[in-house]
């Protein structure tokens, strides 16, 4: 049987946007302008009538010079220079490209949340704070967790939150400890935190099955490890079916567990980190709960945690007040603000919509699907790209081209380039480091069978491609906006702006 | 409830069969039962949109936004205007759905937007080098301390007490990771007095241009502390008036840091909003997040690409400069069309508006009795005014007759030095251009009501 079915990827790749896009400052006019603003009756005076003269710029920043209609011409040739998930399949692994409902965008532009200054005094926000309220209280649920902050930008904001709150718990217990426990396939923010937390990495191997080495954790532990950082299901998509004992062995040595939410769309609605024994949360909630992701921002990081650390959380937290409404309170021993404001706002509003549409059955769908989709595909395409681990994957689905590479030196990264002129958006090569030319998948709940059936079929063309012809996988892509760049050109000549590539 | 799920129930039993399963349970069958949820999660079943937009509906009624206040509050979030032409490009689902450019091949127009939004930001700055963008600027800042401390194997940080009390509440928050100790050089009449503090062994002296309070202080002297200390200096900024300013660049700015909100994101509620970050090329080695370069393809055509990543957390992991790996590149991309949008002259104007304004503002509301400016320094965009009651009773008072009147000083200080006695009485006023005469009359005839 065959799924195929038109429409099912983005094969209008080859038509995407070929012709190279002039900078803004190259398309420039001196005099040319666009701005309009509101009329105010306020007369301007020459600025040195307001300002010490020796403050005063001598002559004006450069920025650009166009027209409103120039100005539209470029920004949307750019976007269609620009795949996205509203485009095609985006099956980038630890990513969580599922689709962003539109209905959450309307959320986030209603004027009633996205023009409220954030210093409103909380009497004329009571609709802002019940939302945060709100928030957290679906966050916890969904996590198993007592409290939450909602303050952290992104995931990475998130985790090291979460080891300052690590680090408040030991140290009101008087007890300073030095080190922070990393399995050897973790996301590269788990150990950059740590370092910011002021704490020590120690790395853990992972076992033959792709799984923490219970073994080499109890080798590791010991009185001074404050902590270890987990992600269940991991970063090879396989749920770390020890996790009770592993919780127990940390906690025996009086260490919390820190569960790095990047892979929470696995598990929704089926397990939570609470139950599994986790004292501290992260939630992507540009991943998981499905808030766009801008291009690479913004995110949005809450950090959840058990009753023993909701002292410590970040300040003011919107809650419900004893009179009735909701207040800005900042808990006892908190560790202080984590955010110029009150986090990213608008991203965590529509978070709420997208929870609130699913409710406890929509979101358990979600993860069902997703992992429904990560097996199929797994299973669809093993015969020529087979699974790293042979075990049954949650949400994304981690295979090697090692034999691609023994038998015709095509590596992942060309597998990744071909897929773009299939119309597909590359998975996420060479991570974990732990397998060899890793591809992984995550084809997320929102992609049909068709759609998945035509990634398998694009796949089993390239690896046909890899055998009779591995030069042009080499090659590959040709008909993307730009082909492979010189990387190792742009760090050795650096051009970051305009001035710098001497077209100022 | 949602229906963003494609499979029908047959193809969920064929793909399941195709598995060898006979329901979504086999495919957690190895996770312990101990651990599976048995009920279900607690919360509300799923809803239909129109539903779910009578939710948002309840909450949104009991908000006062900008339609419903006029907005003199500012305080690092300013009521710009967001023409109709930046909201529909930086809306484009292209922008907005997008991922991290790992694959420049298919995301060219991200990476050159943010190429184009790094050169507005040098530039601004009066620096060679910005970043693809932070989270906010209270966060730039801590990637600022950071990146100081790496570069002079220091650890103290001294801070301007003008500096934005919530960015000084996030760097202390964030020191107690690093061990950074700060120290805070006071205000006198608006301006800080760095002789009151010891600088000595400072690996960053932290100004910021102009304070928050709006003085726009001599960055001279800040900048001779910090090269007598042999300190790197920060100077944190309003890329509005950067545009009738000297750079911080120009006054000697080893990093700058501000807050791009102002750049065509709208106020929401304080995020996710838009931290800028730039630096001299000495410290490159050292920048935290992305940064996009150009180069060439394979065919010599020009392309641009992430670049000097090795500094990043996905490949030096621990030894990385910064932990940063998602930012809020979607509002430099806005940003990058809002200054293409206003240009050299339009950002100027809008400058100057703010700047004109702010002065006829508060030379009107000093003429109310018991009304006058809390410092007598010269301030830009924003000024301190002492008011004869306590701020947070005239804000909820004004805010009667439809007016934002500003921040209460004493409520933005919290625990964090206010850099004014008596905060409590004090008012952050802050006008922008689209404040017009009107307006502010209105705001002194209702602020006069409550004062006299």
């Amino acid at each position: 049987m065959t799924y195929a079915a038109p429409g099912s990827r983005a094969k209008s790749a080859p038509l995407m946007g070929r012709d190279t896009e002039p900078t803004l400052f190259e398309m420039s006019v001196e005099g040319r302008r666009a701005y309009q603003l509101r009329t105010t009756d306020i007369d301007v005076k020459p600025m040195g009538a307001y300002l010490p003269v020796e403050h005063l710029a001598t002559q004006p920043v450069k920025l650009a010079a166009v027209s409103e209609r120039d100005l539209v011409a470029h920004f949307t040739r750019l976007s269609h220079r620009q795949f996205a998930v509203d485009l095609g399949m985006y099956p980038l692994g630890s990513c969580t490209m599922k689709y962003n409902p539109k209905f959450c965008d309307t959320v986030a532009n209603e004027p009633g949340l996205a023009k409220v200054h954030p210093g409103t005094p909380a009497h004329l926000t009571q609709g802002w704070l019940e939302i945060l309220v709100d928030l957290e209280d679906r966050l916890c649920e969904i996590t198993g967790m007592a409290a939450a902050t909602l303050q952290p930008a992104a995931g990475a904001a998130g985790e090291l939150t979460g080891l300052l709150l690590m680090r408040a718990y030991h140290e009101a217990r008087g007890d300073a400890r030095r080190r922070v426990i990393i399995p050897d396939s973790a996301h590269g923010t788990n150990p950059a935190s740590v370092t910011l937390g002021g704490y020590e990495v120690t790395t853990i191997p992972s076992d033959e099955r792709g799984l923490v080495d219970v073994e080499a954790l109890k080798g590791a532990l010991g009185p001074d490890v404050a902590g270890i950082m987990l992600t269940n299901p991991n970063t090879v998509g396989l749920f770390e079916e020890e996790i009770i004992e592993i919780a127990g062995l940390v906690h025996d040595v009086g260490g919390l567990l820190y569960y790095d939410g990047a892979n929470l769309n696995a598990i929704l609605g089926v397990v939570r980190p609470g139950d599994m024994g986790f004292d501290i949360v992260h939630m992507n909630l540009h991943k998981t709960f499905a808030t766009p992701h801008g291009g690479g921002g913004p995110g949005a990081g809450p950090v959840a945690v058990a009753a023993h650390l909701a002292e410590y959380l970040p300040g003011p937290r919107a809650q419900r007040a004893d009179k009735g409404g909701f207040e800005w309170t900042t808990p006892a021993s908190s560790i202080g603000r984590v955010h110029g404001w009150h986090g990213n706002a608008l991203v965590l509003a529509r978070a709420l919509a997208y929870i609130e549409v699913h409710g406890a059955e929509g979101l358990t769908a979600v993860a069902h699907h997703a992992v429904l989709n990560a097996n199929w595909l797994k299973q669809r395409v093993a015969a020529i790209l087979p699974a790293a681990y042979d075990r049954p994957c949650m949400h994304e689905a981690v295979l090697t081209a090692t034999p691609w590479k023994k038998a015709n030196d095509v590596r992942a990264l060309d597998v990744a380039k071909r897929l773009m002129e299939e119309g597909f958006h590359a998975p996420t090569v060479y991570f974990p480091l732990i397998v060899d030319e890793a591809l992984m998948f995550e084809p997320t709940e929102t992609e049909s069978l068709q759609s998945l059936e035509a990634l398998a079929l694009a796949l089993e063309l390239i690896h046909a491609e890899s055998l009779t012809n591995p030069e042009f996988l080499h090659d590959a892509p040709r008909t993307t906006p730009v082909r492979r760049v010189d990387e190792a050109r742009a760090a050795r000549q650096l051009m970051a702006t305009e001035d710098a590539a001497g077209r100022s | 409830m949602a229906n963003y799920l494609p499979h029908t129930e047959s193809e969920v039993q064929e793909m399941l069969a195709f598995l060898g399963m006979n329901s979504m349970d086999d495919l957690f069958a190895h996770i312990p039962e101990s651990l599976r949820i048995a009920g279900g999660l607690n919360l509300a079943p799923g809803r239909s949109e129109p539903d779910v937009a009578d939710q948002i509906a309840h909450y949104t009624s009991r908000n006062k936004s900008t339609n419903d206040l006029v907005c003199f509050a500012g305080g690092g979030a300013y009521d710009h205007e967001v023409p109709s032409v930046v909201r529909a490009l930086a809306s484009r689902s292209e922008f907005v759905t997008a991922y991290t450019p790992y694959q420049p091949e298919v995301a060219q127009g991200v990476l050159q937007a943010i190429f184009e939004y790094q050169t507005m930001i040098a530039r601004l700055s009066g620096l060679p080098i910005a970043n693809a963008s932070l989270y906010d600027a209270a966060t730039a800042l801590v990637e600022a301390v950071n990146m100081a401390a790496g570069a002079t194997k220091r650890a103290k940080l001294v801070i301007s007490a003008g500096v934005h009390p919530h960015w000084r509440q996030v760097v202390r928050t964030f020191a107690r990771g690093t061990g950074h100790e700060l120290v805070v050089a006071p205000l006198r009449d608006g301006v800080t007095d760095w002789s009151a503090v010891n600088c000595d062994g400072a690996a960053a002296v932290v100004a910021s241009y102009p304070n928050y309070l709006g003085v726009v202080e001599d960055m001279a002297a800040a900048r001779h502390v910090a090269t007598a200390s042999g300190a790197l200096f920060v100077v944190g900024t309003d890329p509005v008036l950067a545009s009738i300013l000297k750079t911080p660049g120009t006054w000697g700015a080893d990093i700058v840091v501000g807050e791009g909100q102002p750049f065509g994101t709208p106020l929401s509620y304080g995020g996710p909003y838009l931290g800028l970050f730039a630096c001299t090329e000495e410290q490159i080695r050292r920048l935290p997040g992305r940064l996009v370069g150009e180069t060439v393809d394979v065919d010599g055509r020009r392309a641009f690409v992430t670049t000097l990543r090795a500094r990043e957390q996905d490949i030096r992991r621990e030894k990385a400069t910064s932990n940063v790996c998602t930012n809020q590149t979607l509002m430099a991309v806005g940003a990058a069309i809002q200054l293409g949008y206003l240009g050299t002259e339009g950002l100027r104007d809008v400058a100057e508006r703010c700047v004109a304004g702010a002065h006829y503002a508060a030379d009107a509301l000093t003429s109310l009795p018991g009304v006058e400016l809390a410092v007598t320094a010269p301030f830009g965009r924003e000024f301190a005014l002492r008011l004869p009651i306590d701020a947070s009773i005239a804000i909820a008072a004004l805010a009667d007759d439809g007016i934002l009147a500003g921040l209460s000083v004493a409520a933005l200080a919290g625990d964090e030095d206010a850099g004014v006695n008596d905060p409590q009485n004090v008012l952050l006023v802050s006008v922008t251009e689209k404040r017009t005469r009107r307006e502010i009359d209105a705001f002194v005839v209702a602020l006069g009501k409550l004062v006299k």
